[in-house]
């Protein structure tokens, strides 16, 4: 395998939580929204990230992209660290990285018109880039986002939700980035729209051959799309493993639980199923389970699980699931 | 059923030219032209700009030139008519009030227009930049608003106006120091809210530096407001130089303000010459109703609720 384009080393994010009627010298809360979390990253690969509301997947594109800072760990961009550049290298370094984000109407500027935020990342990076070039790039873009160009002055209000992910889709294609992060690019759009969006990321990627994360909390939507697979819980990696094999053949509990929970869309096949339904919520972050987190909620819970914290094993070819009891 | 030519034929017209969109301030500017209220206060405003500043050349005096024969007869020699010049009579001086009030008229609105100015300048970069930086920055710059606000400014005011001598150059200086402490406030306030926002994570994420956020993602966003609390602030700083005036401070003779006329004319109530009230009274209050309607006119159409 060629050189990975980015590679996240035992990453962790921790927040501090600050109690509330406290006195300001009492320490805060520790708040773990990544723990210590390791992939690699193809040129030209799809990885999807999975996992239920509060698992931490926003946090770590979040991490990536620079907008929080990383606790411990370390996140390598072409086997340059991220984590020891100064501030103006880091400044360039974000035009090869960009983000498709969840909410597609308030990602973008009400005051601003369509051409100026495509524009904004190229105005930004190359200021001396004629009027007339960068009115040629938006529109170019816009097309091939599937947008008509002529709307180009208009204002985000004015569209609707798959047409603001468009826009949002073309200003971070702007620039020509190698890397796109979309977090939970279509799950604030609806179903017929969703399938066009996807279909979009899916041919743009392979046009300009751009690596990509996608996040989503939608299984079947990730596996359309995504080469590999992690699945996340309370901030930890649970499985990783091509997406094939790991909706197919899922090793560990959580995600064999997670494949279970999607629906089938025949109503027959739906009501004749019997489906593992996981008890419970997700344990607060703030004060995680010992040992293996999914211990409190899992279906084959053993003594051992409150012991130490199960390590990434080869659970099938090319698997790799944190559980002892995989298979 | 159409044609697939006149389809085309469609099609190529529309992408013919750029559709202009209609922005929020475009949309907010003709719910304002609906508000009846709000446009007549604006015309109101405009007749009273237009009076304070081309009055002067329909005056048949200058402002301070006493008449030295109506002294101690200004109750039957001064009083309002066409036939003498004086529009609005004389004041207890024998001068030409109505004169007088265009350049009090003049000097109100400059007070508080200055007043507002200051106001959203100083006011919305210092609370923008405050709420958008965070953390201690922004503790220590609106701690400093704390304490410049518990100080009693009227009491400090009237200490500088004895001080340095009664001047309008102090005055505004005066208004400028307290105006902008309530605007920080209130455009902090909003960039908290703004900053939050994905379009702005955007903006970092791309690469944007944090001044050309401030001026290009946040300020913009906040404006409605602060434009709406600007409108609804030059009443009050007319109110509170006219307050000062009123006092004997402010405005230093022979310049006058609507409040030093107020204060004057009140003096003489008493003696059958009300006229030197009532004249300066009445566009003080025309002048603050038209602010007030003008501002929740302005409210009601930047009302991001209502959107």
């Amino acid at each position: 395998m060629s050189d990975p384009i980015l590679s996240v080393r035992d990453l962790s994010v921790v927040f501090d939580v600050k109690l509330q009627n406290a006195w300001p010298w009492t320490p805060p809360l520790k708040l773990h929204a990544v723990s210590k979390l390791s992939f690699d990253l193809q040129p030209g690969e799809t990885l999807g990230l999975v996992g239920e509301s509060g698992s931490g997947k926003s946090t770590l594109a979040r991490a990536i992209i620079g907008t929080i800072p990383v606790t411990s760990g370390d996140i390598l961009y072409k086997g340059q660290s991220l984590m020891k550049m100064g501030a103006q290298e880091r400044r360039k370094h974000r035009r090869d990285v960009q983000m498709v984000f969840q909410d597609p109407l308030a990602a973008l500027n009400p005051r601003m018109t369509v051409g100026d935020i495509i524009a904004e990342p190229l105005v930004t990076h190359e200021p001396h880039t004629p009027r007339k070039q960068v009115k040629a790039r938006v529109g170019e873009l816009m097309e091939r986002v599937g947008l008509l160009p002529n709307l180009i002055n208009r204002y985000p209000h004015e569209f609707s939700g798959g047409q603001c992910q468009r826009i949002g889709i073309a200003r971070a294609l702007i620039l020509k980035p190698k890397l796109m992060i979309c977090d939970e690019p279509v799950s604030a759009l609806d179903v017929s729209v969703q399938a066009q969006v996807v279909n979009l990321l899916k041919d743009i990627q392979k046009d300009m051959g751009l690596s990509m994360i996608f996040i989503a909390h939608d299984l079947s939507v990730v596996k359309h799309i995504s080469d590999r697979i992690v699945v996340m819980y309370l901030g930890r990696p649970m499985e990783i493993g091509p997406a094939k094999a790991v909706t197919a053949m899922p090793t560990h509990p959580y995600t064999q639980a997670l494949i279970a929970s999607v629906p089938i869309p025949d109503p027959k096949a739906e009501r004749a199923r019997t489906r593992p339904v996981l008890d419970g919520d997700l344990p607060s972050p703030l004060a995680p389970p010992s040992g293996c987190v999914f211990r409190t909620r899992c279906p084959k819970v053993q003594d051992v699980c409150a012991g130490n914290r199960p390590a990434m094993e080869i659970s099938a070819s090319e698997q790799m699931a944190a559980c002892p009891f995989h298979g | 059923m159409i044609s697939q030519s006149d389809a085309k034929l469609l099609n190529d017209t529309a992408a013919l030219a750029d559709v202009r969109g209609r922005s929020l301030w475009e949309d907010a500017r003709r719910r304002f032209f609906r508000n009846k209220a709000a446009v007549a206060g604006l015309f109101v405003l405009i007749a009273i700009t237009l009076f304070a500043v081309f009055g002067s050349y329909f005056a048949k005096y200058e402002a301070d030139f006493v008449d030295f024969s109506l002294m101690g007869a200004n109750a039957y020699q001064g009083v309002p008519s066409f036939s003498s010049g004086h529009y609005f009579g004389t004041d207890i001086d024998g001068r030409d009030l109505f004169a007088r009030t265009v350049q009090g008229t003049g000097i109100s609105l400059l007070v508080g227009i200055v007043g507002s100015l200051v106001a959203v300048i100083v006011g919305t970069l210092y609370g923008a930049t405050a709420g958008y930086v965070g953390g201690r920055t922004d503790g220590t710059m609106m701690r400093i608003v704390d304490i410049l606000m518990s100080i009693p400014f009227m009491f400090v005011l009237i200490l500088m106006l004895v001080i340095f001598g009664r001047s309008i150059l102090m005055l505004f200086i005066g208004i400028g120091l307290i105006s902008w402490l309530d605007m920080s406030r209130i455009a902090r306030g909003q960039t908290l809210t703004i900053k939050n926002k994905e379009f702005v994570e955007a903006a970092v994420a791309t690469g944007v530096s944090p001044f050309t956020i401030v001026l290009r993602h946040i300020i913009p966003n906040l404006l409605g407001i602060v434009i709406v609390y600007a409108t609804l602030l030059v009443p009050q700083m007319i109110i509170f130089e006219s307050f000062i005036s009123y006092l004997g401070l402010g405005v230093q003779e022979p310049n006058t303000s609507l409040g030093a006329l107020i204060n004057a004319g009140a003096n003489q109530m008493s003696n059958g010459t009300l006229w030197m009230l009532l004249y300066p009274l009445a566009f003080f209050l025309v002048t603050l109703f038209a602010f007030f309607f003008v501002g929740d006119g302005l409210r009601d159409s930047l009302d991001p609720k209502d959107r």
